[in-house]
């Protein structure tokens, strides 16, 4: 059960910032993973008064507000347009509704969940973040950074120039998270894959060895999928078992870009 | 703590603990409309309306909500009751345990969007689980009504 001392709707960033050097504070996103928990929080930071629930056009990027939920991604004319429906695709099957009307971008990429749809999809846009703190930093970056960070996501970044954008999702039911994820995109004719729900997190695989630098065919798609699927980790959890999840990953990268040169 | 919000039209003020949910809040409000379910953000059934937009009240904490405008079924009686009667038509309702959760999504699905297709209105109430329907029986029954508003129209 989750136990919180303290609420406070802050008003300014570095007040967000200076409550959260405290370790058992809390900075609160769409609070649907932290209320499963059994924790004790001392003080939820609350940013709702802070407009982080904008997207906004800033040069070269378009810029969302961690506060932003996943269901304004899912209708965001824009950024559908941009990555030709994959924002959407990639959180569609998140439970429902009113889930996805709570949760937000930024917690979705600040917790790095293993399960994350939106990781998946924002590693293969490009993407970036905004740290209070740290500042700017690529989304692929922040993944790597250690998980204590006692810092903020303020905003995420993503380049108006996506070129294709494919985004694909293993379920054993509708609704329930995924058992693998995946997300492909193609820029500058180079191509760039993520998987995730490994159940690790998601991880970013290029084509290294040229697979496809003669074109998409379906032989091409099949060996850069074995490829992948050969290259990346993957375990077993209550979902799935690791063998069943490295075929899946050959299929799902294979039929991502038949599909992407189909549309493209 | 101290919380304002708009409850059904009403204003209500009220100290809250840190961490009450919203859905406690309602309840100890009487809005026993607004039921707990998995516990897991998962079945739909304490759906509320907060400024319009449909909401787990089980995953919201009340004082997230000061200064919002929450409705629960008890503040839609009249806008429920235009199709809820169509839903009974097709015994979709076998407990009803989920049906408070399922009329007030369909409420939020209706306004957004008046004239869904079957895909879409299956795609809207994903987030509500019924045990018993199959799901088929809520999606007769708003079908019905939808039709039964164009013959009218």
């Amino acid at each position: 059960m989750l136990n919180i001392k303290t609420y406070v709707r802050v008003q300014s960033l570095e007040e967000a910032y200076d409550l959260c050097q405290k370790k058992n504070n809390v900075v609160l996103g769409g609070m649907l993973w932290l209320k499963m928990q059994r924790r004790s929080v001392g003080t939820a930071i609350d940013l709702s008064d802070l407009g982080l629930d904008q997207i906004e056009e800033d040069g070269d990027f378009y810029r969302l507000g961690a506060m932003v939920t996943l269901r304004t991604l899912e209708l965001h004319p824009g950024l559908n347009e941009l990555t030709q429906g994959a924002l959407r695709e990639s959180v569609r099957h998140i439970v429902g509704v009113q889930f996805r009307n709570l949760a937000t971008v930024g917690g979705s990429l600040w917790g790095r969940f293993g399960f994350s749809d939106v990781l998946t999809v924002m590693l293969a846009l490009d993407a970036q973040v905004e740290l209070y703190h740290a500042g700017r930093m690529s989304l692929e970056a922040f993944t790597q950074l250690p998980r204590q960070q006692h810092d903020i996501l303020t905003h995420v970044l993503i380049p108006k120039k996506v070129g294709r954008v494919v985004y694909l999702s293993q379920r054993n039911i509708s609704t329930d998270f995924p058992t693998l994820t995946c997300a492909l995109s193609r820029k500058d004719g180079a191509y760039t894959c993520v998987i995730g729900a490994r159940p690790q997190m998601a991880q970013v695989y290029r084509d290294e060895k040229g697979l496809l630098s003669g074109g998409v065919t379906e032989e091409t798609a099949r060996a850069f999928g074995e490829d992948v699927a050969e290259r990346a980790t993957f375990g077993s959890s209550l979902r799935a078992g690791e063998e069943y999840r490295r075929n899946v990953c050959a299929v799902l990268v294979r039929r991502g870009l038949l599909a992407m040169e189909k549309e493209g | 703590m101290e919380l304002k919000l708009t409850l059904n039209g009403r204003a209500v003020a009220a100290s809250v603990e840190a961490d009450t949910l919203l859905i406690d809040f309602l309840r100890a409000q009487g809005c026993l409309s607004v039921k707990r379910g998995c516990e897991t953000a998962n079945c739909g059934l304490c759906t509320v309306l907060m400024d319009g937009t449909p909401v787990l009240s089980c995953s919201v904490l009340a004082l997230r909500a000061a200064g919002h405008h929450i409705q629960t079924l008890e503040g839609l009686q009249e806008e429920a009751a235009d199709f809820a009667a169509f839903i009974a038509d097709q015994g979709a309702e076998q407990c009803g345990f989920c049906n408070p959760g399922f009329v007030m999504n369909t409420v939020a699905l209706l306004r957004e969007n008046p004239d869904p297709t079957d895909d879409e209105i299956r795609a809207y109430l994903a987030g509500n689980l019924c045990r018993c329907s199959g799901y088929e029986g809520q999606l007769r029954g708003i079908r019905a009504y939808l039709d039964h508003k164009k013959g009218r129209g």
